[in-house]
């Protein structure tokens, strides 16, 4: 027995039902839009498809830049793939930092200190601090199979060095060449949740001038010292096509030094990953490169290019003449008896 | 290593005739080598790089193989957005026959039509990677009305549709045609085309809004290049915030009683000043027609097209000379004589 109070409100429901169908049901209807805010999803996209960071660039003073006026000409300044070749005059350091300081960056350097190596580390660590980033946080990793050599340096606030323990090979190659798994390795662990950006350097060298935000990038690599003024036929590429380094002739666009590459933690993980196995693949075949990782990473930035290039005022050495075209040496070898050093 | 060069060559001339072709054919490969050496003709008459390390595109500063060995990696879709309201249904057939032919030629292309007359659209032939979506879009009575709606509606259609559909997106006057391939040197996440009117003026002489009381005044002293608005794009993210962040200048503007000197232009100017484009184009990429080409611009890819004449591609020069002849020469000719 269904209640009175029942049936009624049913008939009340259909009777209203029926009244706005009658009277709405025949007019158009007007969808008012509906808007999702949605900022997962941006961030997802910038995420997924790499994209680089349009920064906020606040109100700053300085020369206008002119079309017809291109501040050097006697250099090359993008790559053919339209990757900025960093050289002196080419950028303002200001607009850069003006972007890069808001951004509360920390970066990275990797150095392998092995055996003798370790005498090195004082110098390397002094001048980074006077001119490697100045007023970004900075972690120093040094890789050594004998952390007790390492000399303790003053750093600036912001800065700091962690000593990674790595087993030593017996052979210098094999020691330089083992430095894409560590890097890989120490990524995987560490690195990866505590750098936005990481350079992998050598350590027997030292920073003369600024070495600022203007190279941070996706990938960034550098031109060798010896080979940037000179045709590709002459770039010590491995030849061998027995190798997973090998380049044939007639191709290859910049001979990179071994000595500097980088860019975000993210890609160096993987860029040291594909070097590390080319280079077990050689392993596996008996044969070893040219000029050992160094070819491996040639070989990778031919078909992987990078997103910035670095001229040789990031990678110089000191035995050279200074060409006109270099304005300012930054980063340069320490003068050194290879013989004496590599046991 | 064991290539001979010269210096080896001037001392093998008296061993035999095979050595020294070698040697002859060494050299000549890296003579040529280092003449053409294999960066093709660089550019040195051009700013080919911003001081913020943002590459400015011109013709003889890339590659396109390398560039589209890159993006095909990467599978990506790009959209073009494009406004053809009133009069201007007229060169939705030029622009579009045009842009399948050589904008992005061999990638997916899907193209935004924004338009008031959806049934006076003609039939157009897309190429088989491209689509068009045509977009039923009210008309304004001001035509700086409609050039400030359209930051308004890319954004709006951005977040209900586009984000899902395309990773990059172009806005694109419709009132253009192409003539040379504009291919993925334009694809990165803020791009903007320096104007052909002011590529070479100083920041005082630049078009830019002065007026403090608007929301694109640029204040004196500042400022980079002056930007046209026929043809700017980027990532999805990245040309969201841009249309957003201009439409509200227009708002604002509009509250306050004061429209921009030159309208939706001068909020881009403005937005792209603070928020620097990570690539520039040339002005090759959008060149007015009504000026004479300057040496520098050594490829005209998108122009605009007249008003009043639409361009057709070659009237053959014979039928020209034929109708001046006719008309002119000939009466003339009799008269003299």
């Amino acid at each position: 027995m269904i209640s009175r109070k029942v049936v009624g409100s049913l008939v009340c429901l259909f009777v209203v039902t029926a009244f706005i169908w009658i009277t709405a049901g025949n007019g158009k209807v007007h969808y008012l839009p509906y808007y999702l805010p949605c900022p997962e999803i941006f961030s997802m996209k910038l995420q997924y498809t790499e994209e680089k960071l349009v920064q906020l660039f606040p109100r700053l003073f300085y020369q206008q830049p002119r079309v017809l006026a291109p501040k050097r000409q006697d250099v090359l300044t993008v790559t053919p793939w339209l990757a900025p070749i960093i050289w002196e005059g080419t950028f303002n350091a200001e607009i850069l930092d003006s972007a890069y300081r808001p951004l509360n960056l920390t970066v990275g350097v990797t150095a392998f200190a092995i055996g003798k190596y370790t005498r090195f580390v004082g110098r390397f660590l002094e001048s980074a601090e006077k001119h490697f980033m100045k007023g970004y946080r900075v972690n120093y990793y040094i890789f050594t199979d004998n952390p007790e050599t390492i000399p303790a340096v003053q750093l600036q606030p912001g800065r700091r060095l962690v000593i990674v323990p790595i087993k030593k090979y017996p052979s210098w190659q094999e020691i330089s060449m083992r430095r894409m798994e560590a890097i890989n390795k120490h990524i995987a662990e560490t690195s990866h949740g505590e750098v936005d950006y990481l350079f992998c350097l050598d350590i027997d060298m030292v920073f003369y001038n600024a070495w600022g935000p203007e190279t941070l990038g996706d990938i960034v690599a550098a031109i060798h010292p010896g080979y940037f003024n000179v045709p590709r036929s002459q770039f010590p590429y491995e030849r061998r096509s027995s190798s997973a380094a090998h380049i044939p002739d007639g191709e290859g666009d910049f001979y990179y030094g071994g000595a500097v590459f980088g860019g975000l933690v993210k890609k160096v993980y993987e860029f040291t990953k594909t070097c590390h196995m080319t280079i077990l693949t050689d392993k596996a075949n008996g044969i070893m490169a040219a000029w050992q990782e160094e070819s491996h990473l040639n070989r990778h930035f031919l078909s992987h290019k990078p997103s910035k290039v670095l001229s040789p005022e990031y990678l110089w050495d000191d035995r050279k003449p200074k060409p006109p075209e270099i304005h300012l040496i930054r980063f340069s070898t320490v003068d050194k008896d290879y013989k004496e050093i590599r046991d | 290593a064991d290539v001979c060069t010269f210096g080896m060559f001037i001392s093998k001339v008296d061993i035999c005739a095979e050595e020294i072709c070698v040697c002859l054919y060494e050299f000549y490969r890296s003579f040529k080598d280092y003449l053409h050496s294999h960066i093709p003709c660089r550019r040195r008459d051009v700013l080919v790089l911003t001081p913020w390390l943002a590459p400015i595109v011109w013709e003889g500063t890339f590659n396109r193989d390398i560039l589209n060995a890159q993006y095909m990696q990467k599978k990506l879709v790009t959209g073009v957005v494009t406004f053809a309201v009133k009069k201007y249904v007229q060169f939705i057939e030029g622009f579009m026959s045009s842009a399948n032919k050589y904008f992005l030629a061999g990638h997916q292309v899907i193209f935004y039509l924004f338009t008031d007359n959806p049934e006076q659209i003609p039939h157009i032939q897309m190429a088989p990677e491209n689509h068009l979506f045509v977009i039923p879009v009210q008309n304004h009575s001001r035509w700086q009305d409609i050039s400030m709606s359209r930051m308004d509606i890319i954004s709006r259609y951005i977040r209900s549709q586009f984000q899902y559909e395309v990773h990059y997106l172009y806005s694109i006057d419709i009132d253009v045609q192409l003539f040379e391939h504009i291919g993925v040197e334009i694809i990165d996440a803020l791009v903007g085309t320096i104007s052909s009117w002011q590529y070479t003026a100083r920041r005082e002489s630049k078009s830019y809004e002065t007026r403090t009381e608007s929301q694109a005044a640029i204040p004196k002293g500042e400022g980079d290049f002056y930007y046209t608005a026929s043809f700017y794009g980027g990532s999805v993210a990245e040309v969201y915030k841009l249309t957003r962040t201009c439409f509200k200048g227009v708002m604002k503007d509009r509250e306050n009683g004061i429209e921009a000197r030159w309208h939706d232009e001068s909020h881009l100017n403005k937005y792209l000043l603070y928020h620097k484009p990570t690539r520039l184009l040339s002005p090759e990429y959008y060149w007015d027609e009504e000026l004479s080409r300057p040496r520098i611009i050594q490829v005209k890819r998108m122009c605009s097209v007249r008003k009043n004449m639409l361009r057709t591609p070659g009237i053959p020069g014979s039928v020209m000379w034929a109708m001046l002849s006719c008309h002119v020469f000939l009466p003339l000719g009799f008269t003299i004589i």
